[in-house]
């Protein structure tokens, strides 16, 4: 009987340390191209890819040159450009996401199945499709080259995007409503002091979420600004970076500012994992 | 007691007979003069909006809603032009007309249309009601009880129309513009101002699917590509995702919340800094290869994208490393929901692990997850991020017409928009990359026990 209890824990600890070490190779293998961004943000030595891994010599001069060298690129005006993007998208958004959801999930009305349904069919187009279209209607109302443009287009089509917070106010139980409506109180209240409140956390998600967006998208921004480098968002410029006359200079100060829109994108995405979750499998894990 | 349940189920058009039939003479009015009826009956804030909708629509149309409807029909009839002229600058363009433009101005006047339309029935259902309240002897609404109601009954009103005109202007009016491009010959060769593009019905079809072409000899293998790519990168990604994440969740292993915060870094860091940074690495030249060579393991650099074979394979491992983590984080959850007893009782019977995994845990993760396979899988229809930093669609292809061996529907999309202009070829691809994901959701959805009506759950 100890005999065979030992072996068990043999066979448990040698299935555990295969565990471990394949756990640690593959947090290796997904690791590398992380840390090797971060080494080349220090790298010395200037130049696109060097045959080996670990830099010659280390400096904080990338950054710096980020920041000073704004002969062509001016990476803090960028920065601050995504930044004003983000902020007056995500308002936008948020609104536009809350109202429709909301009223996808709480109100009924006539059109309410026909609208959902042509959401679902519209969210079937590549986005990219009718990027042209987009671009020579700003055109026609003057926008185009600006940041107002960007906003616009970022936020533009939000309300889409209802299905996950959706979801969430579906399971907010619709009692609590009915019972405000019997005390007297009108639909917007309901919303603006019962749901809202109670809706805390897709808010965070939601709002977090279409912040991210103006930081992440290099396609629509590349087709409305073209070359006009004052107002690239960060995601544009250091896409440019790696064009073929700008690589051998600007490569190690790439992956400098990479690292640093990276870390508060990293960061956001860290805390609100949990959101995702939930909104991608609408709800049906409770991890 | 629920103030919904009141749903009109009258179709429109039934209900303006009924409103023309049943209405007094204001109300029959108020079909050519909009908010005669409100005006007349006290309603003065109301009846005046509805008016000056009319009169604008009237101004609309004829300023320039006449004149782009019209255009519609054969986009533009007269070429630029380049006139001699006697002195100096002895050219000059006559402008001629822009196909583009009367397009855009065309779907912008059925918008405007449409919507007054919208407005009409709104204004022809207040006069009914106005007329009605009255018969009864009822005290009509004020403006401010309307505003008040648009806060409460009509709440839904209020709320969606902002989201709306965002959606109506931003996607759906660039959406049927496409979509009309797709039946012009509004290609290459073809720009305005220079010159004029037409219809030409269903030709574009014809050319990209069967014609025999470059151009459908490419469309072909790319859209083979796009099925094998989007069923490898979203089987592949699943499997090893759910095995990830059984690892981690295993007993034994500790410091689960670093293990999994690891993976998600990858997830965390953008695209477009990690694809890149991935490509650079992965170069003919690049430290890959570099560290590979010095450690005597390959004499000449290995092609990761720069040839066919090892160009797909490259994406879809590369496609593994971003989307290994989003399946572990998804299904980590679901994997404890499953009830310890069912593994217990297996193992009691003897079952493998292996027996286990397919018998127990697959099945019930793929009944939880069902729905969001299906996305992932359109998902990697249209994945354009990850094809378009790492490989560009390279390499390239002299058979292929604009496209190159890793290209799929969408990223070959958009190089014909961007660097060809071939904006009617580009939007058929898109109405066929749209017929290609509504076809398989269709099919997945039906088939899918997980998708419930979304009553049972409030």
């Amino acid at each position: 009987m100890s005999k065979k209890t030992r072996s068990m824990s043999q066979a448990k600890k040698t299935a555990n340390f295969f565990s471990y070490l394949v756990l640690i190779v593959l947090s290796v293998i997904w690791l590398v191209p992380i840390v090797w961004v971060i080494l080349t943000s220090f790298r010395a030595e200037t130049g696109t890819y060097t045959p080996y891994f670990f830099p010659k010599g280390y400096t904080l001069d990338n950054y710096k040159k980020l920041f000073t060298d704004t002969n062509q690129f001016y990476f803090a005006k960028w920065f601050a450009n995504t930044f004003i993007v983000a902020v007056c998208s995500c308002l936008i958004s948020t609104f536009y996401v809350l109202a429709t959801s909301y009223v996808m999930s709480r109100l009924r009305f006539k059109m309410r199945k026909p609208l959902m349904n042509v959401a679902l069919i519209l969210g079937m187009f590549p986005g990219f499709m009718s990027m042209i279209a987009v671009y020579y209607i700003l055109k026609g109302i003057g926008l185009t080259q600006s940041l107002v443009a960007l906003v616009l287009v970022y936020s533009g089509g939000a309300g889409l995007g209802f299905y996950v917070a959706k979801g969430f106010f579906d399971t907010v139980p619709k009692a609590i409503d009915e019972a405000a409506w019997i005390d007297g109180a009108t639909k917007w209240q309901v919303f603006t002091k019962l749901t809202i409140p109670l809706s805390k956390s897709i808010i965070v998600y939601t709002v977090l979420t279409s912040f991210m967006g103006p930081w992440l998208d290099y396609i629509f921004v590349s087709v409305i600004m073209g070359d006009n480098y004052d107002k690239y968002t960060v995601a544009l410029g250091l896409f440019k970076m790696l064009e073929r006359e700008f690589i051998t200079q600007w490569f190690t100060r790439y992956a400098a500012g990479s690292v640093l829109v990276s870390i508060p994108i990293a960061a956001l995405f860290i805390c609100m994992q949990k959101y995702y979750v939930e909104g991608a499998t609408g709800g049906a894990v409770k991890g | 007691m629920n103030k919904n349940s009141k749903i009109k189920s009258e179709n429109v058009f039934k209900f303006i007979g009924r409103a023309f039939k049943e209405g007094d003479i204001l109300t029959k009015l108020s079909f050519f003069i909009m908010g005669l009826s409100n005006l007349v009956r006290g309603q003065i804030i109301k009846g005046l909006i509805f008016l000056s909708m009319e009169l604008g629509f009237i101004f609309y149309m004829v300023m320039a809603g006449v004149a782009g409807l019209s255009g519609l029909q054969n986009l533009g009839t007269k070429t630029q032009e380049q006139v001699v002229l006697s002195e100096p600058p002895y050219m000059k363009i006559v402008p001629g007309d822009n196909s583009m433009l009367m397009l855009l101005y065309g779907v912008v006047a059925l918008f405007i249309i449409v919507a007054f339309f919208i407005a009409w029935k709104a204004n022809v259902k207040a006069a009914f009601e106005a007329q009605k309240i009255k018969e009864k002897g009822g005290k009509l609404p004020s403006f401010i009880d309307d505003i008040k109601a648009h806060f409460d009954a009509k709440l839904h009103k209020s709320l969606l129309f902002f989201p709306m005109t965002g959606v109506l202007l931003f996607t759906v009016l660039p959406l049927v513009f496409m979509i009309l491009i797709a039946f012009t010959n509004f290609d290459n060769a073809h720009q305005p101002p220079g010159n004029l593009f037409t219809w030409v019905g269903l030709a574009n079809f014809k050319t990209v699917l069967f014609s025999g072409q470059t151009i459908s000899k490419t469309f072909w293998p790319v859209f083979g590509w796009t099925i094998v790519w989007a069923i490898f990168a979203t089987g592949l990604n699943y499997i090893f995702g759910m095995l990830l994440a059984m690892l981690i969740n295993r007993k034994g292993v500790k410091f689960k919340g670093l293990w999994r915060t690891i993976f998600v870094l990858s997830i965390a860091v953008p695209q477009f800094v990690s694809l890149l940074i991935m490509k650079n690495m992965l170069a003919d030249k690049g430290p890959i290869n570099g560290m590979l060579e010095s450690a005597g393991l390959i004499s000449s650099y290995i092609p990761f994208l720069t040839q066919t074979m090892w160009a797909r394979v490259t994406v879809l491992v590369v496609n593994l490393w971003i989307g290994v983590p989003y399946t572990m984080l998804i299904t980590t959850g679901v994997l404890m929901n499953i009830p310890e007893d069912i593994y217990e009782s297996a193992k009691i019977d003897g079952a493998s692990p292996i027996a286990m995994f397919v018998k127990i845990t697959l099945p019930y993760v793929l009944f939880v997850t069902g729905p969001y396979l299906i996305q992932q899988f359109i998902g990697n229809i249209n994945n354009f991020n990850v094809i378009f930093l790492l490989s560009g669609g390279g390499p390239s292809s002299l058979d292929y017409y604009q496209a190159g061996k890793t290209d799929l529907l969408v990223t070959w999309l958009y190089k014909l928009t961007v660097n060809r202009k071939d904006y009617s070829f580009a939007a058929t691809i898109g109405i066929l990359v749209f017929v290609l994901s509504a076809v398989v959701s269709l099919i997945a959805y039906r088939r899918t026990s997980a998708y419930k009506s979304e009553e049972d759950f409030q």
